[in-house]
């Protein structure tokens, strides 16, 4: 089998002592930091993300990974323990979370969060490795036109299923792809919206766009209002799960784990839509729906597992088409590119230790996150007692220092003002960042290939729908469009992002 | 119920988006547009400008009739605050060293929070510089001098 003897050359890589160091590191800072109320996965990976720039490409990208489901792990701790979500993915687990916790059943719910997580997590790092090599060697046939096509259904999806206004949505897309060809044209030599500043002729810094859209954004809006609740801090006895509970979570586990699974390929769901519709699926299953919002033990499993293998799962359109479908995973990818490594599908043949490496250190990751967890649990506790005006002067710290470090140029620190303000107006104005990160990675990649099938077709538009390919995903992004444009089906979409509470 | 203007959300949406594609339009005016064949560097954003535009408009244009308020309130205070910390701590790193450019950074940054204790600000300050020398300095080996002297 070549997926057993590439996963033995994944480990051997991402089990070299550096690897598994910054694994650690980052499965640990990430956890420390996700549990932090009001710093999501997100912000802690924007704010980090600079930082990494100094470490080679490999132990970057383990300890960012690392950092990015340690995240989502710690977001659950809060969830659980103060019914204060970090992120939209982590509103489901609170529903019967923070009520197990109120009820003295704190332990077994972050018992069961943690294995439900490892089983998603495992499975989500097994269909990476199965369904990664085939994607990639498809996606090497693929010419322009359908590169151009790929990139164009997916962000049309990415808006279109996302939680929130479509058209606005659609707009920030447009914005992402207009801020992500500032700099030199590559053709022409030309230097586009410089603004007569040397150092944007290079373009804006990756970096400098996601801690201003996200982490200011996120800061400025956590202030308008006072701090935040008070931390339920019983005393965490018997972590351990009964037998029974682990009877009843087995079901929502495997399910959760599916669910998961399919709607983190998706662009544009990715956890949250899986976590909300798990919930939905095992409220309607269970034989007494009544339990849950009640403390129901299946209510955190599900929802845990679902997205965390969604987290994975996302995970296998970024490494083997060089296409994000979320925020996180547009970050991701940012990180790529500053490290040098141009993403796509020949990632996987010309850098399989990345590739590999990368794929065997989720598993250690996710591994690490459970008997790092479960102990440390009384840790996470007391972090979750800093004010909050003592963490954000911190984050803008490494949110600046980090930024510095890119290029040694006060002007990217000028640059990040600037765009924490875009940010946080559009932010208030409901206008969706994460839509609009996906535009500004996707945006230099979509004008080369629009020029190249345009060169080839010479001129002639019709070429995106001769193409077999190519026409199969216009009529995929014409039928997202028109079926979201549906009134009924807006309606559910709605329903899937609200309704879990419901 | 009446919203004003300067309150609407949709409205206001719109027209950020229609001035930002309004702007990168007539930026875009002095590159080359080309033709399809030949993409110069002023076709791709001239077309994503005038989509720009284009939702902008839809979006204003619905605001005036939903008249959605903008959801809370407007934390300005904060923003400019935060804003200006990034900038004087840029600025500062230029010319003084990393030690100055922290304090003055924790210091401008602490004042968006809700209330500003003296104490605290100080201690959480000396603790995250010492933090930051250990991080970046020795851990990471940046190369940044400490203050203007070294």
């Amino acid at each position: 089998m070549e997926m057993f003897s590439n996963l033995i050359f994944g480990f051997s890589v991402a089990l070299s002592l550096q690897n598994l160091t910054y694994c650690f590191l980052g499965v640990f800072v990430g956890t420390a930091i996700g549990v932090l109320p009001g710093v999501g996965p997100l912000v802690t990976i924007a704010m980090l993300l600079p930082i990494t720039f100094n470490l080679a490409p490999i132990p970057a990208l383990i300890m960012l990974s690392g950092i990015y489901y340690g995240s989502q792990y710690g977001g659950s701790t809060t969830s659980i323990l103060m019914n204060l979500p970090g992120e939209t993915a982590s509103v489901v687990t609170c529903i019967d979370g923070y009520q197990m916790a109120r009820q003295g059943r704190a332990g077994p719910a972050l018992a069961i969060a943690a294995v439900a997580s490892f089983f998603a997590g495992c499975v989500g790092t097994l269909l990476i490795a199965l369904f990664g090599p085939p994607i990639a060697e498809m996606a090497l046939k693929f010419g322009a036109p359908e590169y151009f096509a790929l990139m164009l259904m997916a962000l049309i999806a990415a808006a279109c299923l996302s939680s929130g206004d479509m058209v606005k949505a659609l707009a920030m897309v447009v914005l992402g792809l207009l801020l992500g060809i500032i700099g030199t044209d590559v053709n022409s030599g030309m230097a586009r919206f410089s603004f007569g500043l040397p150092e944007l002729t290079d373009g804006m810094g990756f970096t400098i766009v996601a801690v201003g859209l996200f982490a200011v954004s996120e800061i400025v809006k956590n202030l308008e209002t006072k701090e935040l609740g008070e931390v339920f801090t019983s005393k965490i006895k018997n972590i351990m799960p009964t037998l029974h509970d682990l009877k009843l979570s087995l079901g929502p586990i495997m399910r959760g784990t599916a669910v998961g699974a399919f709607f983190g390929t998706l662009p544009g769901t990715g956890p949250s839509i899986a976590a909300f519709s798990t919930y939905m699926v095992e409220k309607k299953m269970a034989a007494d729906p009544s339990r849950f919002g009640k403390g129901a033990i299946e209510g955190v499993a599900g929802p845990e597992a679902a997205n965390n293998a969604a987290a994975q799962t996302a995970f296998i359109p970024t490494l083997t088409l060089g296409i994000p479908g979320s925020g996180t995973m547009a970050l991701m990818l940012g990180a790529l590119t500053i490290q040098g490594i141009a993403p796509g599908p020949q990632v996987m043949t010309s850098k399989p230790d990345l590739f590999w490496g990368l794929i065997a250190s989720m598993w250690i990751g996710n591994a690490l996150l459970v008997i790092l967890n479960l102990p440390l649990v009384g840790l996470w506790v007391q972090l979750l007692k800093i004010p909050y005006r003592w963490l954000f002067p911190s984050i803008i710290m490494f949110c600046s220092v980090g930024n510095y470090s890119v290029n040694n140029s006060a002007m990217d620190l000028y640059l990040v003002g600037v765009m924490g303000i875009l940010g946080y107006v559009l932010v208030k104005l409901e206008c969706p960042p994460a839509p609009l990160i996906l535009g500004f990675v996707l945006g230099p990649l979509m004008e080369e290939n629009l020029r190249r099938a345009l060169l080839i077709s010479r001129g002639d538009p019709t070429v995106f729908f001769t193409r077999p390919i190519s026409l199969g995903f216009m009529i995929a992004s014409v039928l997202i469009l028109i079926t979201m444009i549906m009134p009924a089906v807006r309606k559910k979409k709605i329903e899937a992002y609200e309704g879990g509470g419901g | 119920m009446k919203v004003k203007l300067s309150d609407n959300k949709d409205f206001l949406a719109g027209l950020l988006m229609v001035a930002i594609g309004g702007i990168a339009f007539y930026m875009a005016l002095d590159y080359p547009f080309g033709s399809a064949l030949r993409m110069g560097p002023g076709y791709f954003p001239r077309v994503l400008a005038g989509i720009i535009i284009a939702f902008g408009l839809y979006v204003g244009l619905r605001g005036l009739r939903t008249c959605e308020k903008v959801e809370g309130v407007w934390g300005w205070k904060a923003l400019a605050l935060i804003t200006v910390a990034f900038w004087v701590f840029g600025w500062l790193m230029d010319r003084v060293g990393l030690i100055p450019s922290l304090v003055a950074m924790f210091f401008i940054s602490a004042a968006a929070g809700h209330e500003f204790r003296w104490k605290e600000v100080i201690i959480l300050t000396t603790v995250m510089t010492l933090f930051a020398y250990g991080v970046f300095i020795y851990g990471l080996g940046m190369p940044y001098r400490l203050f203007w002297w070294d």
